[in-house]
């Protein structure tokens, strides 16, 4: 059993959690934060293995994961 | 208290060492050598940091560090090097960072002479970097009261949480004189001094955002910014009260001789010369030249007193500004001046004095 | 469930960056923190910043700070260091800050031996100023005072601190890391702990080159911009340990 998190307004929607994400756990979003961005969001959250690769990516620590 | 005969330069180092002075970078320039050289043998003996700094502004930059963690730090350069400095200065100011300089000044403009010379007034006084920040600046005629200033501007830099100034020229740095040294502070007493500066000093604190140390020398919002310049402003205007000026003989003069420094100094000396021919004489120095002593020239009675004469090593003059600014044309100001590292004469004082009152 | 990966104590919880999306300041800045807390050493922690977009991080890093003048960040360290030796103190400093106005801080303060850690930021560029050349900016890079691009017979060529350095006597520990993929993270961070670990050891002067973005004066977007990092920054700036003793 393994979550992620997205803090959204501290997401700036860079994509690199998307990218390196090994599962494809996570994508863009629709809504957009105060700043504008639209943030993103586990589409796929059932297949997060808990690796928080996402997490070290993300240069504004918007990714708490959950394992 | 005994006494010592030492060179100016040195005085003023042991007299920083005496006031707690623990960290000291500098870079060679002529005539204030002897003062990192000075500490680069005192320093070891007491505990304390010398740094040759690659440049000067590398130099003033490490005193801002060091003056940041909360030590008791000074630099010291002559004119050029002065300049080079204003980068760190300025940021010194702006963060309300203690430190004290001193200004060993020759003459110039750019590269100059390394002769004596007071070239440095509105650099001093007016701008000693960008953003119209000020200092107190304090202005010696001997040796002892280089010593004597040396060791009080560390006081001052940590009472107001902002640089001082001590503006000397290469007379001052290099003759030899008897001196009477300060009190040592002892190791206890300066840590105690290093410790009440611990809440803003940066040199790690628990993590708690609200009491972390901060040193800021400028601001993301203009609103603050505003506020601090607001406050130093109001800090500045204190200084009223820490004016220093000697008045030697004004009260009946016919001729006043204002002057600062060494032409002071050769001042007094052309009034006692003066006094004693049956000429009425006086002198004004100021010994704080900012805050400058504006009132100490409403003591001249102006009924009698032919003219105000500005005594300073410096074409064109400087100080004169702030001795007219003081006058406000109560009567008629003449300078005596002299430059380009040339010592001022106590004849063409004489001189000057001669033909004011030939009228 | 445990929560296993959350942001660093270090930046402060109520604050976002001022950093542009996919910018790597804040992926420098995190892994300093949580080297920082890993290590124990958060009390201990003086940072010297350095001007222009490092300067963002002032208001955004909970722990002690100063920002220097332009360049002058080791000279500012130096006296801190000096004089406090308990303090761990560190610099932040980008490109234009450590390799160009500060060129003669940086390299004395490394030939003195400063027991201090430099972490250099390196993405090729001025960031806050508005996109202009770098000491680092790469041949045929262009910048907002290079527009047809660097050219070597008019700029000259792109300096490598590393190597720079390396050919001092002084210095303990010159490593140059990216931050473009999850492994040069893990190896960035684990350098970063390597140099402040030098530091308590007394070892004397380390350094920490980070290869990093600029996405907004590259004109890339964030993704476009680590394929830059990795087919035109590395192979000029190779990563790996230049010296460690």
């Amino acid at each position: 059993m393994a979550k992620v998190e997205i803090v959204a307004e501290r997401c700036k929607s860079c994509g690199y959690c998307i990218k390196f994400c090994p599962k494809q756990v996570l994508a863009t979003g629709s809504k957009v934060n105060s700043k504008g961005y639209e943030y993103v969001v586990p589409v796929n959250p059932d297949a997060c293995i808990g690796c928080a690769v996402c997490a070290r990516m993300c240069p504004d620590g918007a990714i708490d994961v959950y394992k | 208290m005994a006494r010592v005969f030492m060179k100016g330069c040195e005085a003023i180092a042991e007299a920083a060492v005496r006031a707690g002075c623990r960290f000291f970078a500098g870079y060679p320039i002529t005539p204030q050598n002897e003062i990192p050289e000075y500490f680069s043998r005192r320093m070891p003996e007491v505990g304390g940091v010398f740094v040759q700094g690659e440049s000067e502004v590398a130099s003033v930059n490490m005193v801002y560090g060091a003056a940041s963690a909360g030590t008791r730090s000074m630099t010291s350069s002559s004119s050029p090097g002065i300049a080079l400095k204003s980068e760190g200065i300025s940021y010194c100011a702006s963060a309300r960072i203690p430190m004290v300089y001193a200004n060993i000044s020759r003459g110039g403009p750019g590269v100059g002479s390394i002769q004596p010379a007071q070239m440095d007034y509105f650099q001093a006084t007016r701008a000693s970097g960008n953003g119209g920040f000020q200092m107190m600046v304090l202005a010696p005629s001997t040796v002892q009261e280089a010593v004597d200033l040396t060791y009080a501007a560390f006081d001052y830099a940590d009472r107001d949480r902002n640089p001082v100034l001590l503006l000397a020229d290469g007379v001052i740095g290099t003759m030899m004189e008897p001196v009477v040294l300060p009190e040592m502070k002892s190791d206890a007493e300066i840590a105690a001094i290093k410790a009440s500066k611990q809440p803003w000093a940066c040199t790690g604190h628990k993590l708690d955002c609200a009491h972390r140390a901060w040193i800021q020398p400028g601001q993301w919002s203009t609103a603050v910014q505003q506020e601090k310049n607001e406050e130093a402003a109001a800090l500045y205007l204190s200084w009223e009260k820490d004016v220093q000026a000697e008045e030697y003989l004004v009260e009946d003069a016919e001729v006043v001789i204002a002057a600062y420094g060494i032409s002071a100094r050769i001042g007094k000396s052309a009034v006692n010369q003066l006094r004693a021919q049956g000429v009425r004489a006086g002198l004004i120095r100021p010994i704080t030249v900012h805050p400058f002593p504006y009132a100490a020239f409403d003591h001249i009675d102006y009924s009698r007193c032919k003219a105000v004469l500005d005594v300073e090593m410096s074409i064109p003059a400087q100080f004169v500004d702030d001795v007219a600014a003081a006058v406000k044309d109560r009567c008629p100001i003449r300078t005596c001046l002299c430059s380009g590292g040339n010592i001022m004469s106590r004849e063409a004082v004489l001189a000057a004095v001669k033909s004011i009152m030939e009228g | 469930m445990e929560k296993i990966y959350t942001r660093t104590k270090t930046i402060q919880e109520d604050k976002v960056s001022g950093f542009c999306p996919g910018c790597m300041h804040s992926t420098v800045i995190k892994l300093i923190g949580e080297a920082l807390e890993e290590m124990n050493l958060v009390e201990k922690a003086a940072c010297v910043l350095g001007i222009g977009c490092c300067g963002l991080h002032m208001d955004y890093i909970a722990y002690d700070n100063t920002t220097a003048p332009h360049g002058r960040a080791c000279a500012v360290a130096t006296g801190m260091k000096r004089s406090n030796p308990d303090t761990l103190v560190f610099t932040y400093q980008g490109d234009g800050d450590f390799a160009s106005i500060g060129l003669g801080e940086s390299i004395s303060a490394a030939n003195r031996g400063e027991n201090i850690t430099v972490i250099f930021i390196n993405n090729g560029i001025y960031g806050m100023t508005g996109g202009q050349m770098a000491p680092t900016t790469l041949i045929g890079m262009k910048a907002s005072t290079a527009p047809k691009g660097r050219i070597a017979g008019e700029h000259g060529y792109p300096m490598h601190m590393c190597e720079i350095l390396n050919q001092l006597t002084a210095p303990a520990y010159l490593v140059r890391t990216s931050c473009n993929t999850p492994a040069n993270v893990n190896k960035t961070k684990a350098a970063i702990k390597k140099a402040f670990q030098n530091q308590l050891d007394g070892k004397g002067f380390s350094m920490v080159e980070i290869v990093t973005s600029c996405p907004t004066n590259w004109g890339l977007d964030p993704l476009a911009s680590l394929d830059f990092i990795e087919q035109k920054m590395l192979p000029e700036f190779p990563l790996g340990v230049i010296r460690d003793r």
